[in-house]
């Protein structure tokens, strides 16, 4: 949105006017200022509140000599609608940054993934991707907002808010106090929603789509929901603002969504063995495109899930915005870079992966990193991930078949630790005015606590999967048989197929 | 009569097909193949995994030709399909011995 200058003049005289001429007209005015607030600096909530004032008081000094406590009664509403301004403006970038983060997953990481597979097992990808978009979304709503960000026990949430009991248009002040609990609660939603679905990166192929939603439902309550609780919950174990033993930095989810899911995948890999005829049989991606597609939806709703993560349509949003973009394009660069000098090439899915890696190891350290940080993070991230993905993964063998924990569990361990070196006070003071946050801010035993979140997160999801696996497999099976492996899962599993291109 | 198959370059499929139109052959079969010969395939790297692709693709043409036009067309094939390096492709040869035009029963040459 362009506002030239005269615009912005104009819209500040007839505002003016407006809040001089009636105390209702001033109720109209904030919807008018957050319209403005992204370009025009003047037309900003605090600003306004200022001029708003001013212009009252003169006009009640002037024109009509009224009692203090007219005057007092007058301020406490335009406070009032001040603090609306405010919500509008945050509730308005908190509801796109949770539709941004659900692209993520579909289309984002849907196409991301089923470019990857073979063609006939593409809407198996998929679906399992869409699947989680609505299977967390009801599990959300019954118990699953309430296990993560109910009560404040230092390992998971209570039931408080099952069924959305008390969610509605007032704020909780403990998370976000100016955006509705409804708007935190489904923008929470979507980050449970991605986690489960990183994971069928590692179980491409080769799983059971029964199998898979038995074990993402267990997986969500066993694994991510405490996991949630403890980094971002009140008094979660890990928590750094709301009284946490081992205060982690984790801005928009490195330990709770990346790691999580990263391990659990390697676990999983490990668990349900190689696709058929891994390593040796050829199994390229059937489409790049669809990839490419992908990645960038993934990096575009990425701004979402960082930015967004500040609850806020705040300074420190654009500054995890910013810090985002940045790591990303190093990122990129750095799995090109180590690919070219490699393979003499780079190639096309080395650089989306490269970006992919680079916007997984900022999402810990987003809120809490300046641009040049940023770059360091995702050039390392980039270089650091390509060598899990192309040698790390050859030396073990491991069938982690779209390198769900080459990208997600590297990425992600790599970027929560980072987040400790360079997190700085300058760009977020969590810990209070002045107090170093990072290890180059000074404050070495960051580090150490990093650690410890870094080790509760692998430690939790490597045991909490491996049990739900055992579950999962005697209940319904992991795998389906090998014809069907062979065949495809997308017409042995849902009795249909991606492309039927001669119809 | 005799039958033609050529297996030649993708690239060069539009020039012989002109070609052939112009010496007056007036139908053909085309179909997108994959295969090989001398020629190597080529090696696909994808996050590290290398990739071997020996079957490479090719156009087949096929066509029904009366006596009179084969050389002239196996000439005509050889000149417009050439690039000279492995992997030009080969021309079959073989005899047919009848030929039916569907439609109105006719047989032989007149049928081609």
């Amino acid at each position: 949105m362009k506002c030239a200058g005269w615009k912005c003049c104009f819209s500040l005289v007839v505002g003016t006017i407006l809040l001089a001429a009636s105390p209702l007209a001033a109720q109209q005015l904030p919807a008018a200022a957050a319209t403005y607030s992204g370009k025009s600096r003047t037309l900003r909530p605090e600003g306004l509140s200022y001029m708003v004032r001013i212009t009252n008081l003169g006009m009640a000094t002037v024109a009509a000599p009224a009692p203090a406590e007219k005057i007092n009664e007058k301020l406490e509403q335009l406070e009032k609608d001040v603090k609306a301004a405010q919500s509008a403006g945050d509730n308005a970038w908190m509801l796109v940054s949770a539709a941004l983060v659900l692209m993520m997953t579909g289309p984002g990481l849907a196409l991301f993934y089923g470019g990857l597979v073979r063609r006939k097992n593409t809407l198996a990808i998929m679906m399992q991707s869409f699947a989680l978009m609505a299977l967390i979304t009801v599990m959300w709503a019954l118990v699953g907002y309430s296990l993560c960000f109910g009560g404040s026990g230092p390992m998971i949430g209570g039931f408080e808010h099952a069924f959305l009991r008390g969610v509605g248009a007032e704020p909780n002040p403990d998370y976000a106090g100016t955006i509705p609990q409804a708007t935190f609660m489904v923008y929470q939603l979507m980050f449970a929603i991605i986690t489960p679905a990183l994971i069928t990166g590692a179980t491409a192929e080769r799983m059971k789509f029964s199998g898979t939603v038995l074990f993402m439902m267990l997986w969500f309550l066993v694994v991510y929901a405490p996991l949630a609780h403890m980094v971002w919950g009140k008094g979660g174990l890990l928590n750094a603002a709301l009284g946490g033993k081992f205060p982690t930095l984790d801005f928009a989810g490195g330990t709770v969504v990346h790691i999580s899911s990263g391990v659990s995948a390697l676990v999983c890999a490990l668990y349900m063995g190689k696709r058929v005829g891994y390593p040796k049989q050829p199994m390229p991606p059937h489409s790049l495109v669809l990839s490419f597609i992908g990645a960038c939806l993934l990096w575009v709703g990425w701004f979402g899930f960082n930015a967004g993560s500040a609850l806020a349509a705040s300074s420190l949003a654009t500054s995890a915005f910013v810090a985002t973009h940045f790591a990303t394009a190093a990122a990129a660069l750095g799995w090109s870079g180590a690919e070219w000098l490699k393979n003499g090439r780079a190639s096309a899915l080395g650089a989306i992966s490269g970006a992919v890696a680079g916007l997984v190891a900022i999402t810990p350290a987003s809120g809490f990193v300046g641009p040049m940080p940023a770059l360091v993070i995702g050039l390392i991230a980039g270089v650091v991930c390509y060598l899990m993905v192309t040698k790390v993964k050859a030396i073990f063998g491991y069938d982690d078949a779209l390198d769900a924990f080459g990208v997600h569990g590297a990425g992600g361990t790599i970027g929560a630790l980072l987040t400790g070196v360079f997190a700085q006070q300058i760009i977020n003071p969590i810990f209070g005015a002045g107090k170093a946050v990072g290890a180059l801010d000074g404050h070495w035993g960051q580090l150490g606590n990093q650690l410890v979140g870094v080790l509760i997160a692998w430690g939790f999801a490597l045991v909490g999967t491996i049990i739900i696996l055992k579950i999962v497999d005697a209940v319904i099976g992991l795998r389906v048989p090998e014809e069907h492996e062979v065949e495809g899962l997308d017409i042995t599993q849902h009795g249909e197929e991606a492309y039927n291109l001669e119809t | 009569m005799m039958k033609l198959e050529a297996i030649i370059q993708p690239s060069r499929f539009e020039s012989v097909k002109d070609a052939l139109r112009e010496i007056g052959v007036e139908g053909m079969t085309v179909t997108e193949a994959r295969g090989h010969g001398r020629q190597k395939g080529h090696t696909e790297v994808y996050r590290g995994r290398e990739y071997t692709v020996d079957l490479l693709p090719k156009i087949k043409l096929e066509m029904v030709l009366p006596d009179a036009l084969v050389d002239r067309v196996v000439d005509t094939i050889m000149k417009t399909a050439k690039t000279g390096k492995i992997g030009d492709g080969k021309i079959f040869l073989s005899r047919v011995e009848e030929a039916i035009r569907i439609r109105n029963e006719e047989r032989g040459e007149n049928a081609l």
